[in-house]
C-alpha cells in the first residue's frame, strides 16, 4: 500500500478523535507510517457485528418478557458477554449459570448470588430482577 | 509522580509497549523490528473455538509470545508478575512508579473507557504502559492512542482484573537487565526462521495451509449455514485482519517494513526485494477485504453462491503466494 493510498474513510473512530497508525511505502519505496481515520470494508464489518449484538439483546429481552428466560441472559447479551465470560466473572460454573437462565430457578436465587450478578452488571438487585425499571 | 516517558503511537499494542519501554531505556528499536524478531506474523485458524459467535482466526502470534521471543532473542531480561489479590497488584505497581520505573500492563479492553464504544469487546490481551500517578489517577501511555491518557484507580483495577479467556490477573512487566549491546543481527535471523517455519507448518490450521482451509470453509458456509451466518463469519475474518493494531493487511505491511529494515541492517538486498513482495501480498489481502465487504455489506439479502467462490479463490491465491514467499525467505537468511 502506498502512503497516498492509506484510506481516510469516515468511521466510528471519529467520535473519539482517534486515528490509527498504518504502515505504507512512500514514493521512494521506503516504509513509513501514516494515520488513518478508517476504512469502509472494516467499518461495515464492525457495524454489522454491532447490529448482530443488538439483535441478540432484543431477542433476549423479548424472551425475558415472555418468561422463557431469566434477566441474567438479557444482561449477559447487553454486556457483549457469552456464557464462559460471564461464568468466569461471577466465579460460578458454566452449567450453574446456564441453570440460572431458567426463570423458575432465577426466582429462587439467594440474595448473595443475585448480588454477585448485580455487581458484575453494575446494577441494583431490583434492576436485575425487573429489566424494565 | 510523573516519570519522564515519551509516548510513541504504534500500530499494534504489544510491539508498541516493548518498543516504547526499550526506547525509554535508551535502546532505539522500532515497532516492526520488535514484531519481526518476536516472529509476530502468523495465520492460524483455531477450530471449535468461537469468538463473538464466529470461528476464531488470528493473523498474529499468541498474546505475549512476541514479547517473550523478542526479549529472549536480544538478551533483555524482563520481570513479570501476576497477582491474585488486586490490593497487592496495586501496591506493587505504585512501588515501581515510586522507583521511577514505568511498567507494562496487560489489560482487558471491555472497560477501557477511552476506547470508542464499538471497540470495547471482551478481549483481554491489550497492553499499555503506566508512567506515573497524580492524585488518584494513573498516567497511561496506550500505544494505539495518539496521545497519552489517564485512568482512575478503580478503572485501572477493573481492566487489570478482567475475566474470561487470557484473563490478565494483574499481569505487570518491566525490563530489569540489558545486555551491553543488543544482538540484533542474530535475533533477526532467528525471528525470520521461526516465522517461515510457522507459516510453512504441515498442519491444516496453521500458516499457508490454514489460509487454504479457510478458503475451503468459505465455499461451504453459504450452503451449510445460510448466507446470513456466512456473511457474519466473513465479516469477522476481515475484522480480525484490519482490527486496530494490525497496521493494515493483517500485519503483512508491518512485516514488510521489518524486512526492509532488516535488509539494511544485515546488508542483505534479497530481504529488501522480499519486502516489496510482502507489500504486494498485503495489497492482495486488502483486495480480498474489499471484495468480501461487497458480500456482507447487506447482511441478510440473498447473494449468489458464486461470489463466495470468488473470494475463496482469492484466498487460495494468497495462500500460494505466501507459500512461495516464505520458501524464498527461508533461503534468504
Amino acid at each position: 500500500m502506498k502512503k497516498s493510498e492509506v484510506p481516510q474513510d469516515e468511521s466510528n473512530l471519529a467520535s473519539t478523535n482517534l486515528r490509527e497508525l498504518c504502515y505504507a511505502v512512500d514514493e521512494n519505496g521506503e516504509y513509513t507510517t501514516e494515520h488513518t481515520t478508517g476504512w469502509d470494508p472494516k467499518t461495515i464489518a464492525l457495524s454489522n457485528a454491532i447490529d448482530e449484538i443488538k439483535e441478540r439483546v432484543a431477542l433476549a429481552r423479548s424472551k425475558v418478557l415472555a418468561g422463557e428466560t431469566s434477566p441474567i441472559e438479557y444482561y449477559m447479551e447487553l454486556h457483549k458477554m457469552d456464557l464462559s465470560v460471564l461464568a468466569s466473572y461471577v466465579g460460578i460454573w458454566k452449567w450453574r449459570v446456564k441453570r440460572h437462565f431458567k426463570p423458575l430457578v432465577f426466582r429462587k436465587l439467594s440474595k448473595k448470588t443475585l448480588q454477585k450478578y448485580a455487581d458484575i452488571f453494575d446494577i441494583t438487585i431490583e434492576k436485575l430482577q425487573h429489566i424494565d425499571t | 509522580m510523573k516519570i519522564d516517558f515519551t509516548h510513541h503511537q504504534s500500530a499494534h499494542c504489544e510491539n508498541g509497549v516493548v518498543s516504547n519501554l526499550m526506547k525509554h531505556n535508551g535502546f532505539t528499536v522500532s515497532e516492526p523490528m520488535v514484531f519481526g524478531i518476536g516472529s509476530g506474523l502468523l495465520f492460524c485458524y483455531i477450530p471449535f473455538l468461537m469468538v463473538n459467535h464466529a470461528p476464531a482466526i488470528t493473523y498474529r502470534a499468541m498474546p505475549g509470545a512476541i514479547f517473550n521471543r523478542f526479549a529472549k532473542r536480544v538478551g533483555v531480561k524482563f520481570k513479570r508478575e501476576k497477582f491474585k489479590n488486586p490490593k497487592t497488584a496495586k501496591a506493587r505497581l505504585d512501588h515501581n512508579l515510586e522507583k521511577n520505573n514505568p511498567v507494562g500492563l496487560q489489560v482487558g479492553v471491555y472497560n477501557l473507557i477511552y476506547f470508542p464504544d464499538e471497540y470495547r469487546f471482551h478481549f483481554n490481551a491489550h497492553n499499555l504502559v503506566v508512567y506515573g500517578k497524580q492524585g488518584g489517577t494513573y498516567l497511561i501511555s496506550d500505544p494505539v492512542m495518539e496521545t497519552v491518557t489517564t485512568l482512575t484507580e478503580k478503572e485501572l483495577e477493573k481492566v487489570r482484573f478482567a475475566k474470561g479467556a487470557f484473563a490478565p490477573k494483574g499481569h505487570m512487566y518491566y525490563p530489569v537487565a540489558f545486555p551491553e549491546e543488543l544482538h540484533l543481527k542474530k535475533a533477526i535471523v532467528k525471528g525470520i526462521k521461526h516465522t517461515c517455519r510457522d507459516m510453512l507448518a504441515p498442519v491444516p490450521f496453521v500458516g499457508v495451509k490454514g489460509i487454504k482451509t479457510i478458503a475451503g470453509l468459505i465455499r461451504k458456509w453459504p450452503k451449510k449455514k445460510g448466507t446470513k451466518t456466512a456473511n457474519h463469519y466473513l465479516g469477522q475474518i476481515v475484522r480480525m485482519q484490519e482490527e486496530i493494531g494490525t497496521g493494515g493487511g493483517g500485519f503483512r505491511y508491518i512485516y514488510a517494513a521489518f524486512l526492509q529494515e532488516a535488509g539494511k541492517l544485515l546488508g542483505n538486498d534479497k530481504l529488501k526485494e522480499l519486502s516489496s513482495e510482502m507489500t504486494e501480498i498485503g495489497d492482495l489481502w486488502r483486495d480480498f477485504a474489499v471484495d468480501a465487504s461487497r458480500i456482507y455489506r447487506n447482511r441478510s439479502t440473498k447473494v449468489e453462491i458464486d461470489v463466495y467462490d470468488d473470494v475463496a479463490t482469492q484466498l487460495e491465491l494468497i495462500s500460494n503466494r505466501e507459500k512461495a514467499f516464505f520458501k524464498k525467505l527461508q533461503k534468504a537468511v
